[in-house]
């Protein structure tokens, strides 16, 4: 400590030493945060149901799509990135997860929301295989910290059913 | 600075940025409020810069006593032995 620099040096190192700590607490404190989201996902309309040309069955869909997602919000959170998808099997593949619409919740009083849309990405099959296919619509989140890990859940909606012919 | 300032100023430092973390956590905490623990945080750091990095009077209280410089003629340095490579069991 016997000279300005030194003093100087110290000071830096050890500030941003505790300021690395404080970080650190502040995402531990994240694990006492108690979380209950809802959500509910109704398929308001098929608009059209058909085979492509290249042999691919695609849908068009408007969805009512309700949720409550402010218990995922702490003090150290920086957004919540939350999608919904159609998860179904098929011959082809075990599992199938089509990503039918996402958004960015930048606070916690953007959590609370009820809209209607269409798909904002295309619902399109490796196949054709969609045909009075059942279906779950799962509600994703992941949850984007100030500081520390991000950790992500998902809430599991079924009992959806595609038509049984196209239109 | 002398060793008791320097001493001083290391304890003063520890002492004031880990209060100034406490109090700024807690805050944050209570209020919900990531952005306040921040700014808590960086004000005790400038605070703290302030008081120990210049060098203030009050750090150098304990002044050292340097030896007069004719009671150093009275003890000579001594010379170091010119003579080949030997070998030194004495460190100094």
């Amino acid at each position: 400590m016997h000279s300005f620099g030194y003093r100087a040096n110290a000071l830096l190192t050890f500030a941003i030493t505790i300021l690395a700590i404080m970080c650190a607490m502040a995402s531990v404190s994240d694990n006492f945060n108690s979380l209950s989201p809802t959500s509910e996902v109704q398929v308001w309309n098929i608009n059209w149901f058909r085979k492509k040309p290249d042999g691919d069955d695609e849908v068009s869909l408007t969805l009512n799509i309700s949720a409550n997602l402010e218990s995922l919000f702490t003090w150290n959170t920086k957004q919540v990135f939350v999608f919904l998808a159609a998860e179904y099997g098929t011959p082809k593949n075990a599992l199938n997860q089509v990503s039918l619409w996402d958004g960015i919740i930048p606070s916690k009083e953007h959590a609370k929301f009820s809209f209607h849309t269409t798909n904002k990405y295309r619902f399109i099959d490796q196949g054709s295989n969609l045909r009075g296919k059942n279906f779950n619509l799962t509600l994703h989140w992941h949850v984007m910290p100030k500081t520390g890990k991000m950790f992500a859940d998902k809430i599991v909606m079924s009992g959806y059913r595609m038509l049984e012919a196209y239109r | 600075m002398d060793w008791q300032g320097q001493k001083l100023a290391e304890h003063l430092m520890q002492l004031l940025l880990a209060c100034f973390a406490v109090v700024a956590f807690i805050t944050g905490y209570v209020l919900g409020s990531f952005q306040m623990m921040i700014l808590i945080y960086a004000a005790g750091v400038v605070l703290t810069s302030l008081l120990i990095v210049p060098n203030w009077p009050f750090f150098n209280r304990h002044s050292l006593n340097w030896l007069d410089p004719s009671e150093a003629e009275k003890h000579p340095k001594p010379h170091p032995a010119i003579s080949g490579p030997k070998k030194n069991t004495t460190k100094k």
